[in-house]
Parts: structure tokens; sequence; C-alpha cells
């Protein structure tokens, strides 16, 4: 009779790791960066637990007070409690650094690759006007964009402060998003969607978009970092977000530029924040990078 | 070459228009502007007819198009008109302070210059081993560390390792350069950190792809000693890039000036460009902002210039 036949074995793929454990074990500075992005996240939304005071408490007993336990980074000209500001800063700094450069990335992306496929005249008048922007240094355009909208508060944070700091962003963004745009516009699979007489909306947002999604990816981390510096310096200036609200680069400003001397705690926390978070962001990004797109790698 | 030259400065003309109508009609529509600010500023009371007055002086209550036309055959003739609110002109208020701020970017150039270039090779030479790593921290660090805070922290160990604070008035450097030096040394270094991050990171990149190219290998097959390599057949292929980023990042410095000259509390451009948009002087404005983007125009296109120089393909490509 015939043989039993033996089982077979069923060939093992090698485990798949999970892309998270993937990242880190490969770029583990990179993952160092985003555990500092997490923790500052965290402490941002869930300042009101994680903050030993209210940011805006005015304690005129304890004015200037040096760290000490009850205030580990000290207080400032107020008595108001540095770590309790640095804590809230941080949801000041993330959001603004956030929304600004998700704002200016997403819409350099999609000038740049509406720019690319139609191409022609549009493309040429489109460059012109990118050119433009990009011969303004970023913090000069920012001031401009500030003193052209004035502002508009909502929650503490300043809606045109976002734009200010997004415009800037935007045509950087464009340029990178067109040339990657117009390699992909050549590319075998485009003329196929057009032959099959797919809509340029359809070949534009499921063919040409998705291409993009790495460079647009990595752009949106590095210009977090971008943003962060940008918001610490315009609010340094007095032109970015306005007292009481608990900012970074506001910590610096004001009555912390009179009093650093005494006081240094009330400039060495603030900077450090902003310097941590920064460099956290650059080294996410640069890994982020190298994962995502080798080709890139620099 | 001459056809490429040509067609790179024609392509100038529209770009700096373009910054010209997009600056003007920026600050235009803001509402609101200088005769407020300057006659509420005592505090006193304000009369419609005093606003009235002050606009009518100031020019701003003709036709934008006339304030625009004039505005350009101004920039034209060099003649920039006079500061809104100090009243004197325009291209004096720049002149006295373009000289400091000039001095602390070239300075800070130097520095980038002298410290990237060592970095950046070296960085790539020893690609992913501890001195790279160093060095990669060392200029990431240098872009997420705020020139203003630094210079905070730069005057705050001066104080506290020498109890000596930089002089706060400005020497010219012909007059005495060592009181010129040791104040401007220190804004300098502050804004030259980033700059050299900058510049270290691109060169390091480019040496590390100039040392896959097949006229490397062909010269170490040569024999030719590894010093030589690196020096005659990588660094001078390697560095054209770098120049690019030199020169973009020295027009960005007058930006980059703008929070720094603030903490050393030195009256340099920067400053000058703060007070002006916090006081809506619109002709200040959008002089320096011309100022500022025909400097980074003009930088850009000598440094397209000088790739078609060391280039061959480009000028005939």
């Amino acid at each position: 009779m015939a043989t039993t036949p033996t089982a077979l074995r069923p060939y093992k793929l090698p485990k798949r790791r999970h892309w998270a454990v993937s990242f880190a074990l490969r770029q583990p500075l990179g993952a160092a960066g985003l555990l500092v992005i997490l923790v500052m996240a965290f402490g941002g939304i869930f300042a009101e637990f994680v903050a030993p005071y209210d940011p805006l408490d005015i304690d005129f007993g304890a004015m200037l007070a040096a760290p000490s336990i009850e205030h580990p980074f000290g207080t400032d000209a107020f008595g108001r409690d540095i770590l309790s500001r640095v804590i809230y800063g941080a949801r000041t700094a993330l959001t603004i650094g956030f929304l600004s450069s998700f704002i200016g990335c997403t819409l350099g992306a999609a000038i740049g690759i509406a720019s690319a496929f139609f191409g022609g005249r549009t493309d040429m008048i489109v460059q012109r006007f990118i050119d433009v922007l990009l011969s303004f240094p970023i913090i000069v355009l920012a001031l401009v964009v500030v003193a052209m909208i004035g502002r508009a508060p909502l929650f503490g944070i300043d809606l045109n402060l976002i734009l200010a700091i997004a415009i800037p962003i935007m045509p950087k963004v464009e340029r990178v998003v067109r040339a990657a745009a117009l390699s992909i516009r050549e590319m075998a699979y485009i003329d196929a969607a057009r032959a099959a007489g797919f809509s340029n909306a359809r070949i534009i947002f499921r063919h040409m978009a998705p291409n993009v999604a790495a460079p647009y990816l990595i752009m949106l981390t590095a210009y977090i970092a971008q943003a962060i510096l940008l918001e610490a310096s315009l609010s340094f200036l007095g032109l970015g977000v306005t007292e009481p609200t608990a900012a970074w680069g506001l910590m610096l400003s004001g009555n912390a530029s009179d009093f650093y001397r005494e006081a240094p705690w009330m400039i060495l926390f603030p900077g450090l924040a902003i310097s941590a978070a920064v460099f956290a962001f650059n080294l996410f990004g640069d890994s982020l990078r190298d994962w995502l797109d080798p080709k890139l790698k620099a | 070459m001459l056809t490429y030259v040509v067609n790179r400065v024609l392509l100038m003309i529209p770009t700096l228009i373009g910054v010209a109508v997009l600056t003007f009609f920026m600050l235009r529509v803001i509402p609101g502007d200088i005769v407020e600010v300057k006659l509420r500023a005592d505090g006193g009371s304000v009369t419609q007819a005093q606003i009235e007055t002050e606009r009518e002086r100031l020019g701003l209550n003709r036709p934008l198009a006339t304030q625009f036309a004039d505005w350009m055959v101004g920039l034209v003739t060099f003649d920039f008109g006079l500061s809104m609110w100090t009243g004197r002109p325009v291209a004096e208020e720049i002149a006295i302070r373009l000289e400091l701020s000039m001095q602390v970017a070239v300075m800070a150039s130097i520095i980038a210059v002298i410290l990237a270039i060592p970095l950046g090779t070296l960085s790539a030479l020893f690609k992913d081993t501890i001195v790279d790593y160093a060095i990669r921290l060392f200029t990431i660090a240098g872009l997420a560390v705020p020139s203003f805070w630094l210079g905070m922290i730069i005057i705050l160990s001066l104080l506290l390792f020498f109890n000596w604070l930089p002089p706060i008035t400005f020497t010219p450097f012909y007059v005495d350069p060592w009181a010129n030096f040791t104040q401007l040394i220190w804004p300098s270094l502050a804004v030259g950190w980033r700059y050299s991050a900058v510049v270290a990171r691109m060169v390091r990149s480019s040496i590390i792809e100039v040392m896959k190219e097949d006229y490397i290998r062909t010269a170490r097959a040569k024999g030719v000693y590894e010093r030589l390599v690196v020096m005659r057949h990588a660094m001078r292929n390697a560095l054209l890039p770098a120049i690019t980023v030199i020169g973009l990042e020295f027009a960005f410095l007058i930006g980059g000036l703008v929070v720094t000259e603030q903490v050393f509390n030195l009256n340099g451009i920067g400053r000058l460009f703060v007070q002006a948009v916090g006081r809506n002087d619109f002709t200040l404005i959008q002089t320096m902002v011309m100022l500022v983007a025909s400097v980074f125009i003009i930088v850009n296109l000598a440094v397209d210039l000088l790739y078609a120089v060391f280039d061959p393909r480009i000028r005939y490509g």
C-alpha cells in the first residue's frame, strides 16, 4: 500500500520584527531621540498632572529663588516655578512645532507635486514664486509675516505665529518634493495610469503622492526641529508667544535677560529644553531618513 | 559660458522684483501703520487730525501704486528714502550698523571654515567609528543649541570664570584691534558653532561620496600616499559643495544675527531690523529686506558661477 506521507513540515519564515523594534535596533541614536520626544510629549499633554505647580502662579515670597527641593529648577522674577513652566513650555513648543511643520510641509508637498505634474508654464510660474520666497532668510520672512498679520491667539497659542513659521518652511519642502515628483512622473506606471484613462486627481493622489511619502515624513520631522527653534527665537524677540503663556523662548527674554547673571537657573533650564527638543528631533529625523530611504543617506 | 552667465544674471531680475512686490504689499496690508504706533508711544491722546497730518507728511495717504513706483525708482537710483521713525536716511541708518554685523559675519565664517573642514573630513574618513560619532554629536548639537542662548551662556561663563564682561561699546577694528576683537569674538562664536555644524555635515557627506569615485581607487592603486589621496584628490573635489553651503549660510547669517545681537547688546543690522519691525517702519523694513534678499541672490549666483568655473560639466551641460 501506499506509504503514509510524512507530514510536510511547513517552512518557517524568519520571524519578522515589528517595525518599531527593527527601527530601534538599527538606529539606536534615532530611538534615543524618539524617546526624548515621547517623554516631552507626555509631559506636555499631561502637564496638569506632571507639573508640581501652576505655571502662572505668582509667588512674591519666592522671587528668583535658587533651585531647591520645593522648586527643583528655581523660580523666576515673579516667583513662578521654572520646572512647571518648562513642562508647560513643552506643550507650547511641540504644538507650534508640529502644527507649523505640518502645515508648511503639506502645503509644500501639495504645490510641489502639482507643479511637477502639470509642468510647463504652470511649473515655470510657480517656481519663480518659490524663488522669491527662498530669497528671504527664514527668520526675516517669519518676522515680516508676523508684522503683516499681527496676532490671533487661540488658547494662548498664536495661530498667526504658526503661519509665520509655516510659510518659510513651505518653499524648501516644495523644492525637494517637486524634484522627487519630477522623476516619478517619468515612471512607466504613470504612463500606464494615463493609458488606463485615470483622472489627473487619481494619478496625483493614488500614484504620485504615496511615492513622495518618505521624503515628506523625513522633512516633517526635520522641520519640527527648525520650527521649535524659530518659535523660540521669535518669542525671545517678543514677537512670538506672549506672556503669561509658558514658552521656552519667552522664558529667555524679558526679565530673564535682566536677571540671568544673578539667577542663571532662569535661562539654564529653558535653554536646555530647547536644545534637547531640537537635538532629539534632528537625531530622530536623521535616523528616519537613513531608515526609510537609504539612497538619501548623507 | 557667456550665455550661461547672462541667463543667470537675467533670471535674478524677476526674483528681485518679486521680492520687492511681495515685501511692499505684505507690509501695506496690515491695518494700522507707524503713525499710530509713533504718536501713541508718548501715551498722550491723539486726534484724528494729527494722525492725518502725519500720514500726509510720510506720504502714507498716497495711492499704493504711487508709493511703490517711488520706492522702485529710489531703489534703482540708490535713494532709499528716510526712515519713518527717526527721519534719517535709511542708507545712513544701515551704513552705521553694517560694519559691525559684517565683521561678526566674517569672523563667524572664519571660525566655521577652520572648524568644519577638518571635522567634516575626519568624520568622513573615520565613518562609523567613535571619532565619527563624536563629531556628529558635536554637529547635531550645533544645530540644536539656539545661538542666543549660547550667547547668554558665554556671557555667564566669562563672568563666572574670569569675572569679566566683553565691552559694550563698539570700537572699530582700525581704532583698537584688541578691544574690537574681545568684543566681537563672543557673538561670532555663538553663531559660528551652528555655521560650522552645517558646513561640517556637508563636507562629511561630500567626502564620503568622493572617496567612492574611480579616480580615488586609481590613485591608491598607483601607490599614492593616503594623505595625498585625501588632500589632493578627495578634498579638492569635495570642497565644491562645501563652498556652496558656506556662501549660502553667510548670506543667512545676517538673519541669524537678529537674535544674537540682542543678547550681546550689539547695535547691528539684526537689531535694527527687529526694531524696525516693532515700529512698523515701512521704509526701513522694505529696504533691509531688499538688501538681505539681494545679498542672498547675488551670493547664490556667485556660487553657481564658481561651480561652472570649477566644473566644466555644468558649463557645457
